[in-house]
């Protein structure tokens, strides 16, 4: 026996609060990612939790396919981030505004 | 308090203080750091939860390969410190008040289900069952998630290289 279900989902509801947090708030296109990372971690946390809660594998599944599709969002943001960087030189998403006029 | 339970509150008090600490870092590096302390808090966790392939999952995967991916990139690039100006206030306020409402909601929906009061059975799933389990009933998403990977490779070698090029035509 652990703990009660519920308090895993609480967990892993504040940690996807957190990184909701910090995609809103913050202005550097690298912590927006961190953000996301820190998102995608919760809802791991949540679907680890419940293939224990019903002893299912598939939960446990879902988690590997989670990292996987984690790992390719990572690389191609982080690719486009040093493009952008090189076409306007900023992190900053405000200075993007090549399109304004 | 059973000393799973224990190590259960202990591992979520330190992934969510390091994921915070990450989240108000100024310095990318720094936050880049506390996240790793996070991801491997979260390592724990999912052993502690049965699922020890995840484990070692994570920490290859996240707290090895994508952080490093993101230290090496944060020290690419030449970072402006001064980028994030603007009242504190107008900027945290906004995404607090989001986070907490969020997080006020599922707090609800926990409280209201009386299902989700039932404790948690300790559990293993071996990482034989569970490699068996997947190629068995789940090989079409794995050969799918492995063309992600490819498509993702390809994308990032293309733009990778492009501006590589670029650089190179505008410096004579």
């Amino acid at each position: 026996m652990i703990v009660p279900y519920g308090h895993v989902i609480v967990l892993a509801g504040m940690i996807f609060a957190v990184g909701l947090v910090c995609m809103v708030a913050r202005r550097n296109l690298i912590m927006l990612l961190v953000g996301v990372e820190i998102m995608m971690n919760g809802a791991a946390i949540a679907f680890v939790g419940a293939a224990l809660r019903w002893q299912l594998l598939t939960g446990q599944v879902f988690v590997l396919f989670l990292i996987g599709v984690a790992a390719a969002e990572v690389s191609v943001g982080l690719v486009l981030i040093v493009a952008a960087y090189g076409k306007t030189g900023s992190l900053d998403p405000d200075a993007y505004n090549i399109l304004k006029w | 308090m059973t000393l799973y339970g224990a190590g259960f509150y202990l591992l979520g008090s330190i992934i969510l203080g390091t994921a915070v600490l990450a989240v108000t870092r100024r310095n990318t590096v720094h936050a880049v750091i506390c996240l790793i302390v996070s991801f491997l808090g979260t390592a724990v966790l999912f052993y502690l939860l049965g699922a020890p392939f995840l484990a070692a999952l994570e920490v290859i995967i996240y707290a090895g390969a994508i952080m490093v991916l993101f230290l090496f990139v944060i020290m690419t690039l030449k970072m402006e410190t001064s980028s994030e100006q603007g009242t504190s206030m107008g900027r945290w306020g906004p995404a607090v008040l989001l986070g907490a409402l969020f997080l006020i909601l599922i707090v609800f929906m926990v409280i209201r289900d009386p299902a989700d009061r039932v404790p948690l059975e300790t559990a293993l799933a071996e990482p034989t069952t569970f490699g068996r389990f997947v190629f068995q009933n789940y090989w079409l998403a794995v050969e799918i998630i492995s063309l992600l990977l490819l498509v993702a490779l390809v994308a990032a070698i293309h733009l990778g290289k492009g501006k590589g090029e670029q650089m190179k035509e505008d410096e004579p």
